[in-house]
Parts: C-alpha cells; structure tokens; sequence
C-alpha cells in the first residue's frame, strides 16, 4: 500500500500537535462554515411550525373523537423514535470507554450530547400527549399527592423513573467528561465565553490528583450506564410487552427495542458526524477511518434488528395467537403494506451498502444512508403502534388511520427542537474532546516512535505482525 | 522546618517531568518527600502517577453507599407509598408488590450511584474551587508542570533539580 494511503487510513494524525489541537477546536467554535447557520434557520422554521401547531391543537383539538384509541399513536411512535435516538451515544460512548477503544475518543462528546438532547425532545412528547399541558407535572410518578393514586405496577410508572434517570446521569456523564475541557477552554478564551468556562470547569486545573479521582468517577459512571441504558428501553418496550394487545405481546420485544435504539442511535451519529465535520472543518479529527468504524457498527446493529425482527415474525406465525396473526398479516398485506415494506426496505436492505468499503467512505453516500436508516427506525415506531390500535380486540376501534397535519406539524417541530438544542451546545462547547484526542495523539505516536525503533533495529525489516494485521484491513 | 514557599517548573514532556519526580524520590534535596510534590497536566498520564507512588482515591466507596442507599431508600419509599392505598380496593393481588418494586428500585440504585460518584468526585478533586495560585495556563496547551512545598533553604536546590530536566519555566511564590 502506498504511504498517502496509509497516512488517511489512521484514525487520526500522530503529528498533531497538542497546542494546534487546542487552537484548531476553540477556532472553530467561533467561525463555522455558513451551513451550519441555514441548519439553525431550518431548525427554527421547524420549531416555528411545531409551536403553532401545538396552539392549533390547544384551540381547535385534533379533529377527532377523544375516545378513538389511534388518536395519539403519532406522538408515541415519535416518543418512542426520540428515545431510541438517544440510546447509542451514552451507551457506545460507555462501553467503547471501557473496552479502551481509543478511536471513540473524538466523537464521544457530541453522541453524548445527542443522548441528552433527544430524552429532552422525548419528554415533551408525554406531555404534548396529555392534552391539558398546564397539568404536565401530572405525569410525575411521585406519591399519593392531589388523590392521582400513581400505580407502580404500570410500566408507564417505570419509564417515568427510568427516563428521568437517564436523563440526569447522561447530563452528568456528559459534564464530568467536559470538565478538563472546560478547563482548557476557560485558559483559551476572553469574553463572556471565559466567564462561562470558568463558572462550569469549577477551578479544574489537571493535578494528579484530580486526574486520579477523574479516571476513577468516570469509569464508575460509565459501568452504571450501560445497564441502564438497557434498561430503560426495555422498560419502554415493557409500556407494549405487558399488554395483551396482538402484535405488542412479544417475549422478544426488550431486546428488538433495545436493538433497533442502538441501530437509530448509531445511524445519527453518523449524519451527525458528516454534519460537525463540514460545519466546523474537523477533518483532522473525524476522519474517514473513524467514520468506517462506526458504519461498521451500524451495520452489525442492523442486522441484529434484522434477525430479532425474523424472530418476532416467526415466533407470531408459528404461535396459536390468532389475533397476533392476523395484526401481522395486515401490516404486509393491508393498508399498512406500504409502509411495513418501507421499514424492510431501510431497515433491513439498505444497510448492506455498509457493507462496502467505496461506500462507507464517500461522504453524500452516508449521509443519505444514515438518514434513510433513521427514516427506517421511525417506520418500524409506527409499525409497532399503529396496525396494532388499527386491529385491536375492538371492531368499533378498526380503522385506518393517518394523522393529521396538525399532529405532523408538532412531530417536525420536535426535530426543529432537538436540532436547536444540539446546534447552540455544539457552538458553545467543544463537542470534540480536546484532552482526550491529546491522550490518543500522545499514545500513538509513543506506539509509532516504539515500531520505528523495533523497524532500526531489525534492519528495516517488517515485523511479522504488521504484515498479517493490514491483511485483515483488506488494504 | 515550616515550609513557607511554593515552586512550579514547567517541562516540555512527560519523560523530564518523570525523570525530575523520581530524582526527588531519591531523596537528592534533603528534607522533600514526594508527598510535597503535585503533578498538573493537560492530559492523565499514569506512568508519571506512578512515579508519584501510591497515593489512595476513595470515590468508589461513595458510589457504594450512594448505590445502596437508592436500593434500599427507594424501595422503602415505594413500599410505604403503596402501603398508603389501602384503601384502594387491590382485586387480590398483593399491597406491596415485590417483582415491580424491584424494577423501580433498579434504577434508583443507579441514580443514587451516579449521584453519590459526582459526590465523590467533587470532594475528593476539592471542586469547585479556584484554580492553583500557581497555575499556568501552558498547562492546558502543552507543558507539564511539577509544584513543590518547599522550606526557604530548599529552593535553590529544587531549582537546580528542575534545570537538570530541562525545566523551561520556573514560578515562585510565598505561601500564605
């Protein structure tokens, strides 16, 4: 292999140099490329459409009787799709930090940010669901008060106390990660962006102590996110599971939800990865290499939801559950058809051009994947919802039913809501870990310094293990 | 003897800040113990950790009792919030539920782990606070920085252990 290709295939620049590493990111804060300013513009416009269609509905209502149970499965199923969203960023983040997979190192902040702010958008969504939004703190599950007599049996219950605590302990995760950082960018900065830094590093200054103390707190907290982060989807999956309605009582509903999360989750941070590359030219630091890494690991997700997905189909089929049979067959074969072959199609299909290595690293190809693929997940949320309601024990209650403009206006305001979010904390805050890429600089180079030696001192010799590891590369 | 100064010298690697701890190991200024040495730097780096030697984090024990406390306050929360429904009519099944509590208590074990670890982490780093007097700013681009507590008559030796590692800056102060 020629050595310009050797050279982009690192994961990063072993040369860079630690002062440039700081320069390069706080630079960038201030100066993005103009795209990102018309995303903040679409993002608002989105939010501007979601808020006036929250009024609409205030005012006039949805349009529909009340008690029809389809009435809200549009706002469920974008629940549902938001807290999926957010599962691969903590968690990978987690795990990759455990296993000391060094290559997460650049990418981990901002897939950290898109967990929080995608409980955040999820939240609105109960209280959207509830109608009366002045009583939103109603679906607090905390004791007896105001006679609502909470049911901790329910797992609505659940998911109240299991989303609140993913919420709190991946904002924490995320802030105890950034304080070195904060720490950098206070040292770096002027302005009322120094006063913020100064305020949130809490007087960081990277003695060996803290250092320690750091090292420790956050693996603690990486190993107690990881169960979490599976729990709380099972938990969501347990809001269908535990009923008796066809099609949503599946023994295999935790890990298929838990799955096609991780497969939604890793498919945004790979727009999102294109995204903050182009907008702050991070091209040193999101490298192809890494972009690879994670289409990888996307694909290996999808087809882990594809084989769960086989799995729920089987089991239905070969099950003597008549009602379940039936909610199947319509969705491929009934109004729904369109849309459950859809899900196939991104969910499923598409995912192999993943597979290629020309693919995974031609930029607009990816980007397109990755959206279509989350246009796959939010398919398979509506999939789980609504043929279910469309053909559920209740004749009065079947029915066809497509929402309303008023309902998708407040689905697209929820993505002109994350993406506000998401786009002011990626302007703020360094959303690549300046420390940490440091560490991974630092440490590669040490390892590229130790195998030059090793080269010199057996005359210039490739050593065994060099040549079989770029064998299994495919290069 | 009191010691009344504190010193930073500023290396340009990690191999002369090793290499300037373990001198002070080996006792070459009299009187200093590498319990007066800190270490600031802009990455974690533990070889040089290790050159300090052992030195005991306690944050673990905070996430234990943290993790504890969730599991067991938690279910005793719930348990004595569902002991208050009596008066609801239960169709038979059980006031206190065993299996759901457990799923509830789950997670506020995590929580109250999570929690108590940022607990752990803020009083052991001593956060918030202001930064070290003297902290230097080239600590956080690409220098690392050895600080020593130091008596009046060990300065000058402490400065000439930092100049034999290629110290690149020396700062001074009087502690108060």
């Amino acid at each position: 292999m020629k050595e310009t290709e050797l050279h982009h295939d690192k994961d990063i620049r072993e040369d860079l140099a630690w002062s440039q590493i700081n320069s390069d990111i706080m630079k960038s804060l201030e100066n993005p490329r103009r795209g990102f300013w018309y995303t903040v513009i679409g993002c608002l416009v989105l939010l501007a459409i979601g808020i006036t269609a929250e009024v609409l509905q205030y005012m006039y209502g949805m349009g529909r009787s009340k008690n029809h149970p389809h009435m809200w499965n549009l706002y469920i199923a974008t629940f549902i799709f938001w807290i999926g969203m957010s599962h691969s960023g903590t968690l990978l983040s987690a795990i990759l930090h455990i296993v000391h997979a060094d290559w997460r190192k650049p990418i981990y902040r901002f897939a950290e940010a898109m967990t929080t702010f995608s409980l955040m958008t999820a939240l609105l969504f109960p209280v959207i669901h509830l109608g009366r939004l002045w009583n939103f703190y109603w679906v607090i599950p905390y004791v007896p008060a105001r006679g609502t007599w909470p049911n901790f049996r329910s797992p609505l219950s659940w998911d109240g106390f299991a989303i609140m605590t993913y919420l709190t302990s991946s904002a924490l995760f995320l802030y105890i990660g950034m304080l070195p950082d904060l720490a950098i960018a206070r040292d770096n900065t002027t302005g009322w962006r120094k006063k913020l830094y100064s305020t949130l590093s809490l007087g960081w200054y990277g003695s060996d102590r803290q250092w320690r103390i750091f090292r420790k707190a956050y693996m603690l907290m990486a190993i107690f996110l990881i169960p979490l982060a599976v729990s709380v989807h099972s938990i969501v999956s347990s809001d269908f599971a535990m009923s008796i309605m066809p099609g949503w009582h599946v023994t295999t509903f935790p890990p298929y939800f838990v799955s096609g999360a991780l497969y939604s989750g890793c498919a945004a941070i790979v727009t999102l990865f294109i995204l903050l590359r182009y907008y702050f030219r991070w091209e040193e630091y999101m490298t192809l290499a890494i972009l690879e890494k994670i289409c990888k690991l996307t694909f290996a997700i999808a087809m882990v939801w594809t084989y769960l997905n086989l799995v729920e189909f089987a089991s239905v089929w070969y099950g003597h559950d008549i009602y379940g049979k039936e909610v199947l067959w319509a969705k491929m074969t009934g109004a729904y058809a369109p849309v459950f072959w859809s899900m196939m199609f991104f969910g499923s299909v598409l995912p192999f051009t993943l597979a290629f290595r020309k693919l995974r690293r031609h930029i607009p190809t990816m980007m397109t994947v990755s959206i279509l693929l989350n246009v796959g997940m939010w398919l398979e949320r509506w999939m789980i919802i609504s043929p279910t309601l469309s053909q559920s024990f209740y004749p009065w209650s079947w029915d066809v039913m497509w929402p309303t403009l008023t309902s998708w206006g407040i689905v697209l305001g929820s993505f002109g809501w994350f993406g506000l979010l998401f786009l002011t904390f990626v302007k703020i805050f360094p959303s690549v870990s300046m420390y940490e890429v440091k560490e991974m600089v630092y440490h590669r180079r040490l390892a590229s310094e130790k195998a030059q030696a090793e080269r010199r001192n057996t005359g210039g010799a490739q050593p065994a293990f060099s040549l079989s590891m770029r064998k299994e590369d495919g290069s | 003897m009191k010691k009344t100064r504190r010193i930073l010298g500023l290396f340009g690697n990690f191999d002369e800040a090793t290499n300037a701890i373990y001198d002070i190991r080996a006792s070459k200024i009299a009187g200093l113990s590498v319990d007066d040495v800190t270490l600031i730097s802009p990455i974690e780096h533990p070889d040089v950790e290790e050159a300090l030697g052992d030195r005991p984090v306690s944050v673990q024990y905070f996430t234990f009792c943290g993790g504890l406390f969730g599991l067991v306050g938690s279910w005793l929360w719930i348990a004595s919030a569902q002991a208050s429904f009596l008066v609801q009519p239960q169709g038979g099944k059980p006031v206190v539920t065993l299996v759901s509590n457990f799923v509830l208590s789950y997670e506020m074990m995590i929580l109250g782990g999570v929690l108590s670890t940022l607990i752990g982490l803020l009083i052991g780093a001593r956060l918030p606070s202001r930064p070290h007097t003297l902290y230097s700013e080239k600590v956080s681009l690409d220098q690392i920085g050895i600080i020593l507590e130091l008596e009046d008559t060990q300065i000058e030796s402490a400065k000439n252990l930092f100049r034999n590692h290629r110290v690149l800056e020396i700062r001074e102060e009087v502690m108060k």
